[in-house]
């Protein structure tokens, strides 16, 4: 276990290492563009470009420019916006960070239960009209733009219905912190989990469906229908354990992927002031600093949550540990 | 989305068919088994006439709506009822437009959006963009996933073992943080390499983006297929018989590749499609005066309350484009691996 710990560490390190190394390339060292000029934003002054070429060492060897990009954001941690003069990058990511994660907390939340709830009757209600339509609903789940969702969403709760008691107690679009106002806090975020959570049930839901129903040809399903146990006991004690499994698997993978910069989309709609909103206007900026930092951190964190994964997981099924 | 991992092992088909559909190809037994299935062909329906209407974009815009969509009509005025009627009208604040609504005739069907342009017109041809830069980046990632999967399957060795890594590193880059990082620097001069060059307000520049970034989710499964038919006896059997590699790559492991291609190509444009609107969205995909429905959605945005076609209706048309891929997906992953079907729906006991 522990050998496997290390390997999986290293490799961690290594991918990290190379997606650094990936967007020092991209941004940098893309063939036809002037990197400097890039970083500056729009309408830059010839001292800021070349405060720019000295700041990251433009005219010294490769390596050396790799050395400083992560020393300024890992290191000195001095990364700053030159859109926004003087704004340092890394203290608005670390700002935003909390609001990404109450968003995409509240949402994991929902999805768990409600694929749960819809694999389950799924497989429980094959043969039946049921199962077909709610793979219907799951997949039309999964097939609408979770942005689209949200305007959708938003376009029902805060104008067509806002006056009928049904949605009037949703407060305008922005955020509360939890620490300051929790039933605010809740409020803000109910619409914006539930917009978030579809796609996952649908996904989640069609995938614990089909391991339900593998699960059904297994001979310890088999052994345990022998034994005399009940449908009850047999789905949720032993079916619905193994599919468990994958499901868990899955579920860091994305958790990590929506907290590293996957919920972007849904902080736009929802102007949510999480790290893809910042991500988002540093787009129409052209803010290439601030995008670096997100996307370095972002991919950093999705990278670390994997390997925290692929380490529980091996904790709880022994079977994996050799590759 | 690990939707695209899921690759069944296709490739293996039709071992235990009944004797009186002997003599068929595999592919003969694999569209039977696709017209079949109901929910399939009527996808495949749904699909083709989106492509078609998509493209018949500049017919309905020069004959039907009489409109350029991508020129603004600021004081232009219909017909409506037999009144004149101006397409942006001062709204009832003073401050600012609301643009005309649905008048579900010829002209501005869905309204006007807030440059006074039709936005049915726009939307066939937003289809359009959606459409084609859909598909091609998904036959580009399929094409160098292809290549890639090929060569790191087939040689083995060193040239795998950088691939297959190259490829992780990009699979742990989470796809939307990688085509953002692409399409903020190419956003301002467009991309050029060597004598190449790609105008970044051409179409081009997101298919190629979308299709790089999507290529390991496709390797993947590619190079896992090639690594197992390389082990068969038919292949070692071509080898005995004295093939180059480049035969036994294109005419013995190729064809029995294929259908991992072809399963994954739906569900590929599926996501591809839904990537292109979110970048565009985003106001990094599609840049104008071209249009998709991303950048619809986005136009759309500001006028939510007050005209929420504008936004709703390209909406419900990537919703039916990629849910007919997906349904479309899983038909040809039946039609094509009867057996993951079975895995799946059990063995009947």
């Amino acid at each position: 276990m522990l050998a496997f710990i290390v390997r999986r560490t290293l490799w961690m390190l290594m991918v990290m290492f190379a997606i650094s190394l990936l967007v020092f390339l991209i941004f940098f060292h893309t063939p036809g563009i002037d990197p400097a000029r890039q970083m500056a934003g729009r309408n830059p002054t010839p001292q800021t470009i070349a405060a720019i070429k000295q700041e990251f060492g433009l005219n010294k060897p490769l390596p050396e420019q790799y050395v400083l990009m992560m020393n300024h954001l890992f290191i000195s941690r001095d990364l700053v916006s030159y859109t926004n003069r003087g704004l340092k990058v890394l203290p608005q990511i670390e700002a935003a960070a909390p609001v990404t994660f109450s968003l995409v907390l509240g949402a994991a939340v929902l999805w768990i239960f409600g694929s749960i709830i819809i694999g389950v009757s799924a497989a429980v209600l094959r043969g039946t009209i049921w199962d077909p339509l709610l793979m219907v609903v799951a997949l039309i789940g999964i097939s609408a733009p979770v942005f689209w969702v949200g305007e959708v969403a938003n376009m029902l709760t805060q104008s067509k219905f806002h006056s009928s008691p049904l949605f009037s107690w949703v407060p305008p679009l922005g955020y509360t912190s939890f620490s300051s106002d929790p039933a605010m806090w809740a409020k803000h975020l109910i619409i914006p989990w539930i917009t978030l959570a579809i796609l996952y049930i649908g996904f989640y839901g069609r995938v614990l469906r089909s391991s339900l129903i593998e699960s059904q040809s297994e001979d310890y399903i088999r052994t345990a229908r022998a034994k005399g146990l009940s449908e009850r006991r047999v789905l949720f004690r032993h079916s619905l354990r193994t599919s468990m499994i994958t499901f868990i698997s899955l579920f860091g993978l994305d958790f990590g992927a929506l907290v590293g910069g996957g919920a972007l989309l849904t902080e736009v709609v929802f102007g949510l002031p999480g790290v893809g909103y910042l991500t988002y206007n540093s787009l129409s900026n052209l803010d290439l600093p601030v995008i670096m930092g997100t996307v370095v951190y972002g991919a950093f964190f999705i990278v670390l949550a994997n390997a925290l994964v692929d380490v529980g997981y091996a904790f709880l099924d022994p079977r994996i540990r050799p590759t | 989305m690990a939707e695209v991992a899921t690759a069944p092992e296709a490739g293996q088909l039709a071992t235990a068919d009944s004797p009186q559909i002997a003599g068929k190809s595999p592919w003969g037994l694999a569209w039977r088994r696709l017209r079949r299935d109901r929910a399939a062909i009527a996808a495949l329906i749904v699909f083709v006439l989106i492509v078609v209407t998509s493209f018949a974009a500049p017919l309905y815009a020069n004959h039907i709506a009489h409109t350029d969509p991508f020129q603004s009509n600021v004081d232009g005025t219909i017909t409506q009822n037999g009144k004149k009627v101006s397409v942006l009208q001062t709204n009832a604040l003073g401050i600012g437009v609301t643009p005309i609504g649905p008048t579900w005739h010829s002209q501005y069907f869905l309204g006007a959006d807030s440059q006074g342009r039709d936005v049915m017109a726009r939307l066939l041809y937003g289809g359009r963009a959606s459409l084609l830069i859909g598909i091609g980046s998904a036959l580009i990632a399929c094409l160098l996933a292809a290549i890639v999967g090929l060569v790191a399957g087939f040689f083995g060795g060193l040239i795998d073992s950088i691939l297959s890594r190259l490829m992780d590193v990009i699979w742990a880059f989470p796809v939307y943080l990688l085509a953002i990082c692409i399409s903020t620097v190419l956003l301002v001069k467009g991309l050029q390499v060597g004598p190449v060059g790609v105008n970044p307000n051409s179409l081009w520049l997101p298919t190629i983006i979308i299709g790089v970034v999507y290529v390991p989710y496709v390797a993947r499964p590619i190079r896992g297929q090639v690594l197992s038919v390389r082990e068969k006896e038919y292949v070692e059997a071509a080898i005995a018989q004295g093939a180059s590699n480049l035969r036994l790559i294109f005419s013995d492991v190729l064809p029995n590749v294929v259908t991992v291609v072809i399963v994954l190509l739906p569900l590929m444009i599926a996501n591809t499609i839904l990537t292109e609107a979110a970048l565009s969205f985003l106001s990094i995909g599609v840049r104008p005066p071209n249009a998709s429905w991303g950048t619809i959605i986005g136009d759309g945005q500001e006028l939510l309350y007050v005209r929420p076609w504008v936004s709703i209706a390209p909406g419900i048309m990537i919703l039916l484009t990629v849910l007919s891929l997906n349904v479309l997906g899983d038909g040809v992953r039946d039609a094509l691996d009867p057996r993951a079907k079975l895995r799946v729906e059990g063995d009947g006991s």
